[in-house]
């Protein structure tokens, strides 16, 4: 084969590389774990599926899964965006800053990064608030603990985090005042025989309910081996563990808003915007509550579900004070969404402290 | 037995089953460097072990089967790597690279039906008269069999590598390929053969996590153990003891951590959290400062008969 050939070869595999996608948006989606975790990443594929489900062959989706946040995961979302990406689903918090790097370098793109709090022309930000979940879930464990221990295996020390451990903490406190909460920090999101002993931990020193707020399945897997320990699906229903440990659960639902940004890419109404939906509007689901829970402990959760639906209950009403004993919110008084994104102190009664 | 709020008699088991699946791994993968390979697809062989060990130990209910099973398809993915890097001299880093891509991919693949199955659990095995010992019994005399395999494995391997004749040819053929080659030694089949021990051991490993400590199949599970594998082995100055002490301090201060945090010590969680990988490190970096240590000579080099 001469030189001109392979030269004629490479002009035509480029040629038909660009001739390929037929689609009207090609919509790319960065995910820090892999798509079989059964959690996180599991649900934000499910919003893709959706996507491809509802726009049919008008729009193409790739996704590039155990992304590590930082510096590999700019390279990542560069990638997509010169294959023609015209949207970026980025879906962990720390993929926060590789995001507007990677947006600045390319402003047709459109980039929606979740959880996390900058926005620019082409950067939207979007969160479900999950401490809505976690307050239901802090009511059951306070009343069902027996040893009134509750163990909680963390990610990393970012608000959303620390949003979700105050919420627990002040409705199992509401309904338990002996309840203690015992906290560990993975400093992972994603890794199972990491979390399964944290996990088992958490139960050697006597916890008896273990939330979570990492990705797979193995900290349910955990607490089944041990027997009488509760567990809360966290991210996805987790719903193979029902009825024990696992009793309810923070089911995410990002398929609705995948659509909708997908839309409007489609429409050329695409804004950069910020969206942090719950309970209410649906992005955050709670799962069925299991017969393990005692059916009076089923209905308060039910009705708490509700309420916060409907606006007329905030996890975060006053009076609450900081762990430090200062005054944060007076009787009555409901937080701002300022003071919960940036969230980085512990309510009064946690007696860790917050790495810094 | 309590020591600062945490029970030693819970702990000490903790401690030898998250070490174990990174101690297999390791011990299997000294060997292959041992013999002058470099194979970076250890990750990849694990969770190939973790998912087939898997799918057999549900399938046939006992999970012995599942190791087995775990170690055969460990050694089959390593020989992919062997046929390359022996026979058709592919470098050794990409080749294990790959192996390692190959190794999540396929199990994602395989796995998907498994997921958020129970497996069966592996039943302790109580050493007679020394597990009715009290406090001792229960922190070392009553795991499963898979535990006392891998301490027996260690032991093993470093009475063959140190006191005989195969672990003679064995490190000849690490450490000067072309001198063994001259005296009559087969290279190529040695590392073959040791290749496929690095493999099933590493795949021995990765069932032990999704069959014993975890126990659950989810993708992409070992996440990263396969890589404190092969950092354990340089650490461990290729000494198979050495491997052990790192496997089980490594193992042994992350549950110890993950502990301390549970009762809420007052250290800082960074430090915690950073503790196993530093004091794995200093402890076996110290321990190297002794004696004179370096890597197989023949490491990662590429051998054929006809140079």
């Amino acid at each position: 084969m001469n030189y001109k050939s392979i030269l004629a070869g490479v002009l035509l595999a480029l040629g038909l590389g660009t001739a390929v996608s037929a689609a009207d948006v090609k919509v790319g989606f960065v995910y820090v774990g892999p798509i079989g975790d059964g959690g996180w990443t599991y649900e934000h594929d499910k919003g893709r599926l959706a996507v491809e489900k509802h726009f049919g062959d008008r729009v193409e989706t790739i996704y590039q899964e155990s992304v590590p946040e930082g510096a590999d995961s700019e390279r990542v979302m560069t990638t997509m965006a010169m294959q023609g990406a015209d949207l970026i689903f980025t879906t962990s918090f720390g993929y926060m800053d590789p995001t507007i790097n990677v947006a600045k370098k390319f402003p047709n793109v459109r980039f929606e990064h979740a959880t996390g709090y900058k926005r620019s022309d082409n950067v939207s930000t979007y969160s479900a608030r999950f401490y809505e979940g976690r307050a239901i879930q802090g009511h059951i464990a306070g009343k069902m603990t027996k040893t009134n221990k509750i163990g909680y295996i963390a990610s990393f020390p970012i608000p959303e985090v620390i949003r979700g451990i105050n919420s627990a903490y002040i409705h199992a406190k509401k309904v338990n005042p002996d309840v203690e909460f015992n906290i560990i920090w993975a400093y992972t999101w994603f890794d199972p025989a990491k979390e399964a002993d944290a996990a088992k931990a958490l139960i050697d020193q006597g916890a008896d309910v273990v939330l979570q707020h990492t990705d797979s399945t193995a900290p349910q897997a955990a607490a089944k081996e041990a027997g009488n320990v509760i567990t809360f699906g966290q991210a996805s229903d987790m719903g193979e563990y029902a009825p024990m440990p696992r009793v309810s659960s923070i089911i995410d639902d990002w398929g609705p808003y995948y659509v909708a940004r997908t839309q409007a890419v489609l429409d050329g109404s695409w804004k950069s915007v910020e969206t942090w939906d719950g309970i209410g509007p649906g992005m955050v689901g709670i799962g069925e509550i299991s017969d393990a829970v005692p059916a009076e402990v089923k209905a308060e959760a039910l009705a708490m579900r509700d309420a916060i639906a409907n606006g007329t209950y905030h996890p975060f009403t006053g009076p609450l004070k900081k762990q430090d004993g200062s005054d944060w919110l007076a009787a009555g008084e409901t937080s701002d969404d300022g003071t919960l994104l940036g969230m980085n102190f512990y309510v009064e009664g946690i007696t860790a402290e917050v790495p810094q | 037995m309590v020591v600062f709020g945490i029970d030693l008699v819970l702990l000490i088991p903790a401690l030898m089953i998250s070490a174990t699946p990174v101690l297999l791994a390791a011990i299997g993968e000294a060997i292959v460097e041992k013999s002058g390979v470099l194979n970076l697809g250890v990750e990849g062989m694990m969770i190939i072990g973790a998912v087939i060990g898997f799918i057999i130990a549900v399938n046939t209910q006992i999970p012995i089967y599942g190791f087995l099973c775990a170690a055969i398809a460990g050694a089959l993915l390593s020989i992919i790597f062997a046929v390359l890097t022996q026979f058709m001299m592919s470098n050794q880093v990409a080749t294990g690279l790959g192996l390692t891509m190959v190794g999540l991919g396929l199990s994602a693949l395989i796995g998907k039906p498994y997921e958020g199955i129970k497996s069966p659990t592996l039943t302790k095995f109580e050493i007679p008269f020394l597990s009715d010992i009290p406090i001792l019994g229960p922190m070392f005399f009553s795991h499963d069999a898979i535990v006392y395999l891998s301490i027996l494995v260690v032991a093993v391997v470093a009475l063959i590598v140190n006191k005989t004749r195969w672990g003679l040819v064995l490190r000849a053929v690490g450490e000067n390929q072309e001198a063994a080659h001259a005296l009559g030694y087969k290279v190529v089949r040695i590392r073959f053969i040791a290749i496929m021990f690095g493999g099933a051991m590493a795949g021995l490993g990765g069932a032990y996590i999704s069959l014993a400590r975890v126990p659950q199949w989810t993708e992409g599970m070992t996440a990263g153990a396969g890589w404190i594998a092969l950092a354990l082995v340089v650490f461990a100055s290729w000494k198979p003891w050495r491997v052990l002490i790192g496997a089980y301090l490594f193992g042994g201060i992350t549950v110890l951590q993950l502990n301390l945090q549970a009762i809420g010590v007052a250290i800082p969680v960074e430090i915690l959290s950073m503790s196993p990988y530093l004091v794995t490190i200093v402890v076996l970096v110290g321990i190297s400062l002794f004696g004179h240590h370096t890597a197989p000579g023949s490491l990662a080099r590429p051998f054929h008969a006809s140079q």
